[in-house]
């Protein structure tokens, strides 16, 4: 019975000695109190997709970045904290992004490399063919008439000069008529219209031999309505390249 | 209600001394000289001055007017008074029994009356006044069920038709009902291959018969061909058909441009412009070979080739020299020569086809487009009309007369329809044929003298059309594409 008495008696004391130690200790050692963390550095990304492009396609630039309260994208300007943005850069660029924070300012960059369009495959220097039908323009001519009128000799003249740059051109001249007036007569007047294109280039000092003629009368109108402007239309003489 | 003011414009245009022998039968119609402008412009004062006075007066003098004038011209002339022969056509009966008589008998009897009724020289008397009994021979003959009213008919044609084997005979008859002592003018037996088309042919040459005893002894044009330009297959080019519009066929197949077929007197070659590789030139294509014949290019812009009546010699423009002028050349391409030296167009001539002595053609030297007329030579040149735009010369059989498309009121304002119009060479007195309105361009003259083939688009696209040459009877011959330039043969 003793026995058993100093058992718990034991137990007693050696759990309270437990709780009196370990109630002790902490007193003895409070921890300090943690300082505030420092604020945390900015990061950031940039990247750009795709990164090669041909001229004038356009290139998406993906952004993210933390711990950042203003961050600008040279060339573009205040942006969102994290987005994307289409570009069309003219030419190879790095894009520069600074994200700023309480915690310092980061920065990240992506390049993008423009490749220069394939050179316009022939170089456009225009054939001479292009460069008659864009610089040489028609004759118009009044009703039944064949003769050069007045408001037609600065086109006119604009030929002369064209066609002695480029001596080496030979072409035709079509003459048309309106769809008023007989067939055959038609394709007598377009011959006449043909003829006098033909005598006044002559005249300004294009050699003959480079000048074709044909009639057409109105058998190859340019327009088919029945009104002035569609019959001026096809009163012309009309220069065709010859190859 | 304009022509109040028109009554004393209005002129017979066609004396008696100057009329037309060939075409005695028909009318000549005459223009009142009043114009629009007359009308509305230098009279519009004093209407409203009228109108002011005499409002009622005025009003009933419209009316009246208005009644007695529903068109702006008149038809007048000499020979409105005679009497067509009244000829009486019976459908041909069949002879035998054959199951193909039926088909040919249709196509018989229709183009027998056809090409008499297109004649313009009878006045057919109505099927609906024939007895009933059918007529296949003389026997069936009762002369008194036809030369009394209702037929009242003057001249009868009958007969039958039979298919026998691969062949068909046709018998015909003219009898003069009035005559019964001695009725038979004609008496006819054709024998051909049993086809529509042989039908067709044996009753153009029946009609023929007809038209020749009753017609004043020229020969009738059933047998005819036109030749002219049709759009079709997409191209321009030269085209034939018989004088009724059937058996529409192209003969070229270019595929470029063709214009102005002219048939040769003989109906052997064709002769037209082309637009070939070197330009426009003259072709020649023979009727005989079905293809081209060579004739030689002269290089600058060649239109509107002209045979003479005998065929030796060709009239056609030429721009070879740097201006169109009228070149005159033998059949063969060869012995050219220039005979006009006028600055501006000169075109579509024709040869007098009396003489061959003389060439109509237009001429743009003064402006708009004339007509003139010269001696082969180039010397003697007369201009024919006094003013518009006057194109398109044909010269008629007897060589009196000229037809040509003509726009005599031109300009701003006028109303520019084209007509076609026949002039007396003699007195330069013309006539107008044509008042439907459109364009009516290229006539050209039958062998008889009696009709005018020209082209027309009254109807909205370009057609043929033919008319007795008094401008009655027009008949549209063509309806698919556009079709122009139509040439009648010679014979």
């Amino acid at each position: 019975m003793k026995q058993r008495r100093l058992k718990w008696m034991t137990l007693v004391l050696a759990l309270g000695a437990i709780m009196v130690l370990g109630a002790c200790k902490k007193k003895v050692a409070p921890p300090p109190p943690p300082p505030p963390p420092p604020p945390a550095a900015p990061t950031a990304s940039l990247t750009a997709s795709p990164n090669t492009v041909e001229k004038g396609q356009a290139v998406t630039l993906t952004w993210e970045t933390t711990n950042a309260t203003d961050v600008s994208i040279d060339g573009i300007g205040s942006v969102q904290a994290s987005g994307s943005q289409q570009v069309t850069p003219s030419e190879s660029t790095t894009y520069h992004l600074t994200a700023k924070g309480a915690g310092g300012s980061q920065e990240a960059t992506a390049r993008v490399t423009v490749n220069a369009p394939p050179p316009p495959p022939p170089a456009p220097s225009p054939t001479e063919e292009e460069l008659f039908s864009r610089n040489v323009q028609d004759i118009y001519f009044d009703y039944d008439k064949a003769d050069v009128r007045a408001d037609q000799q600065s086109a006119l003249q604009g030929d002369i000069a064209f066609l002695k740059e480029h001596a080496g051109i030979s072409f035709t001249v079509e003459g048309h008529c309106d769809e008023r007036g007989s067939t055959e007569y038609n394709l007598a007047l377009g011959d006449n219209r043909a003829n006098a294109v033909k005598s006044a280039l002559v005249q300004g000092g294009i050699s003959a031999d480079r000048v074709k003629t044909i009639s057409y009368g109105k058998e190859k109108p340019f327009c088919s309505e029945s009104s002035e402007s569609c019959w001026q239309q096809n009163r012309r003489g009309h220069f065709v390249y010859q190859k | 209600m304009a022509p109040v003011f028109m009554q004393k414009r209005c002129g017979i245009r066609n004396g008696e001394s100057n009329l037309p022998s060939r075409v005695d039968r028909h009318t000549i119609e005459v223009e009142c000289a009043g114009t629009a402008e007359t009308r509305t412009g230098e009279r519009h004062s004093t209407f409203q001055l009228l109108l002011k006075r005499h409002v009622l007066a005025l009003c009933a003098l419209l009316a009246l007017a208005a009644s007695c004038f529903g068109q702006d011209w008149i038809r007048t002339g000499t020979g409105l008074g005679v009497e067509k022969v009244r000829l009486a056509v019976a459908d041909f009966k069949a002879s035998n029994q054959d199951p193909k008589n039926a088909e040919l008998l249709k196509t018989f009897n229709d183009t027998l009356w056809n090409d008499l009724d297109n004649a313009g020289i009878f006045d057919m008397v109505s099927k609906s006044f024939y007895p009933l009994t059918v007529v296949g021979g003389p026997t069936d003959i009762k002369f008194e069920s036809w030369n009394v009213p209702p037929p009242n008919a003057a001249m009868l044609a009958f007969g039958n038709l039979g298919v026998s084997g691969a062949n068909v005979v046709v018998q015909g008859w003219l009898y003069d009902v009035k005559n019964i002592a001695s009725p038979q003018v004609l008496g006819k037996q054709y024998s051909d291959a049993a086809t529509p088309e042989a039908a067709r042919t044996i009753a153009h040459k029946f009609a023929n018969e007809i038209i020749f005893r009753l017609g004043g002894g020229i020969a009738g044009i059933a047998e005819s061909k036109i030749y002219f330009v049709s759009n079709r297959t997409g191209h321009k080019e030269i085209w034939a058909m018989d004088y009724d519009g059937a058996n529409q066929h192209a003969l070229t197949n270019l595929g470029t441009i063709s214009l102005s077929p002219r048939i040769s007197p003989d109906g052997s070659r064709l002769a037209f412009s082309s637009l070939t590789k070197a330009g426009w030139e003259i072709l020649m294509y023979s009727i005989d070979l079905g293809r081209l014949v060579s004739f030689p290019r002269y290089g600058g812009v060649n239109l509107s080739p002209a045979w003479t009546s005998d065929g030796t010699r060709l009239a056609f423009s030429s721009s070879r020299s740097g201006d169109p002028e009228i070149y005159v050349v033998d059949a063969s391409g060869s012995n050219l020569k220039r005979i006009t030296s006028f600055k501006g167009p000169d075109v579509s001539p024709v040869w007098n086809r009396k003489t061959s002595a003389q060439i109509a053609w237009v001429s743009g030297r003064t402006g708009l487009p004339q007509i003139y007329i010269m001696d082969a030579d180039g010397t003697n040149v007369q201009r024919m009309t006094d003013q518009g735009y006057a194109v398109s010369p044909s010269w008629s059989p007897n060589g009196q007369f000229l037809a040509f498309s003509w726009i005599r009121h031109y300009g701003p304002g006028a109303p520019g329809s084209q007509d076609i119009y026949i002039m007396d060479i003699a007195s330069q007195q013309w006539v107008q044929l044509t008042h439907d309105g459109g364009k009516n361009d290229f006539p050209s003259w039958s062998p008889d003298g009696r009709h005018i083939i020209f082209q027309s688009n009254r109807t909205g696209s370009l057609q043929i059309w033919t008319m007795l040459a008094d401008g009655t009877g027009q008949k549209q011959l063509t309806t698919s594409g556009s079709n122009t330039q139509p040439n009648w043969s010679w014979q």
